[in-house]
């Protein structure tokens, strides 16, 4: 039945919405989310590097495992990483893994597949003379990656990195399903509470989103023109 | 931790391997309709995105802008708890009747998909010369006739295989849909966790079904690629 909307409901639970039960309880909402994401990032990133190193190695099983790696982590819905998570991290463990480590440990692995794809990227993007030049000067191949390739690399790779932290955002509405009060989480326990303002609570949790995504999408775009290469 | 006895029979057979397959059959359902409406839909929005009509192309951008930087999951819930507020009364009767859940995972998954679809169709159809597209209005066609027959069929082209990583990428994110209960895949892995203990190997079960999906898509772009568009390019 169509009714008009009522905000109201927004404004009840701001702090909520923004940082959960803190400094009461544990942090929740926005707070939780940027955290995961950032944690995640950071993690991944160095996942992803290695990954991508890996697919680029002059060893062929070293090569070939890192495309099984990548190939079964891709052909995964999130969700089933995060299952496999929550399930098998425990027992792999022997100790029990907090929610939240459990999302970033399946967030971090989902993500390191597709930060290696950037890093393979723009590390063949920098011209073979350049490796072949560092080599030539005494270089042991690991220096010429890490101290000659890497650096110039990475800072084409900064654009598609802030853009595969806008994905992380998106992704750590998944905590949701196994209990991390994130943002979408706070939501759906609002809604639960409050039962009447689904559409309101929905839209301004979409809002907010769309607000911290579109901000770093916008960031990623500005780098894109700044970053590029004089030619 | 390895005290766990593996039992691969309760995935192969019996009941739960029926539970498996009809969320498999489910899965494959939503992710077929999706991905007809989601390419429809997404044609109409990348059009619309390069139309001359400014509101139009406005209305367009802040479509593709708010679509794509809202989680998924978050969109599910909007259409599944929040869509009777805005839609008239007569659909929302009609949902009602009909398998709402699996509706409003249509709904969502189709909005969503569609924002990216349009995002490639419209670097396909920017990879085709501008000249293209005068020489047809020159020769008499109009804007959306030139479209039609001229620039859209061979962006398609082009536009393919990113095009179907977005139809394996709704594939992967139909599993979202568990959350407001259709019972797909992972929520059927889920189920039989739950009913027998044994989640090893129900997960392990739609692991590989999700893993198999994907690489039969990835080798047919793959060939795509080699059979269509590398003999394109070399033209």
């Amino acid at each position: 039945m169509q009714t008009g909307f009522d905000f109201t409901v927004i404004w009840t639970n701001i702090t909520y919405f923004f940082i959960g039960r803190f400094p009461h309880g544990p942090l929740g909402g926005i707070a939780l989310t940027l955290y995961l994401a950032i944690v995640a990032c950071v993690l991944s990133f160095i996942g992803g590097l290695f990954l991508g190193l890996m697919g680029i190695s002059h060893n062929k099983i070293v090569r070939n495992l890192s495309t099984v790696i990548l190939n079964i982590i891709r052909g995964m819905p999130l969700l089933m990483v995060i299952f496999w998570m929550y399930f098998f991290l425990p027992a792999l463990m022997g100790k029990v893994v907090s929610e939240s480590w459990t999302v970033i440990m399946a967030l971090t692995l989902f993500t390191s597949a597709y930060m290696s794809q950037i890093v393979k990227a723009g590390v063949e993007g920098i011209p073979r003379g350049q490796t072949e030049a560092a080599l030539s000067t005494g270089l042991h191949p690991w220096q010429a990656m890490f101290y000659i390739v890497l650096p110039q690399g990475l800072r084409n790779m900064i654009p598609s990195f802030v853009n595969q932290f806008v994905s992380m955002i998106k992704d750590t509405s998944l905590a949701f399903i196994v209990g991390v009060s994130e943002l979408t989480h706070v939501a759906t326990q609002i809604n639960n509470r409050t039962i009447i303002y689904p559409t309101e609570i929905f839209l301004f949790v979409a809002v907010i989103y769309f607000i911290i995504c579109y901000a770093f999408t916008s960031l990623s775009r500005w780098l894109e023109k700044r970053l590029a290469w004089k030619k | 931790m390895f005290k766990y006895q593996f039992d691969w029979s309760i995935v192969l057979s019996g009941k739960y391997f029926e539970w498996l397959l009809s969320g498999l059959y489910t899965t494959i359902q939503l992710s077929i309709v999706s991905i007809i409406f989601s390419f429809l839909l997404g044609l109409l929005i990348a059009v619309m995105r390069m139309s001359n009509i400014r509101p139009v192309r406005w209305f367009a951008h802040g479509y593709l802008e708010f679509f794509r930087n809202t989680p998924l999951l978050v969109q599910i819930f909007f259409w599944y708890f929040g869509s009777y507020k805005i839609l008239p009364a007569v659909i929302n009767d009609w949902l009602n009747r009909t398998n709402f859940e699996f509706g409003a995972a249509v709904i969502a998954l189709t909005i969503y998909t569609s924002a990216f679809i349009a995002e490639d169709i419209r670097s396909g159809v920017r990879s085709i010369p501008r000249e293209q597209l005068e020489a047809a209005r020159s020769s008499g066609f109009s804007y959306v006739r030139s479209m039609q027959y001229i620039i859209l069929p061979q962006a398609v082209r082009i536009t393919i295989p990113p095009l179907i990583n977005q139809f394996l990428n709704l594939t992967k994110n139909s599993s979202l849909a568990m959350t407001i209960g259709v019972m797909e895949l992972t929520y059927q892995a889920r189920q039989v966790e739950s009913y027998t203990f044994k989640g090893f190997e129900a997960f392990t079960a739609a692991t590989l079904i999700y893993v198999v999906i994907s690489l039969v898509i990835t080798v047919m772009v793959t060939y795509y690629d080699k059979i269509v568009l590398s003999p394109m390019k070399a033209r």
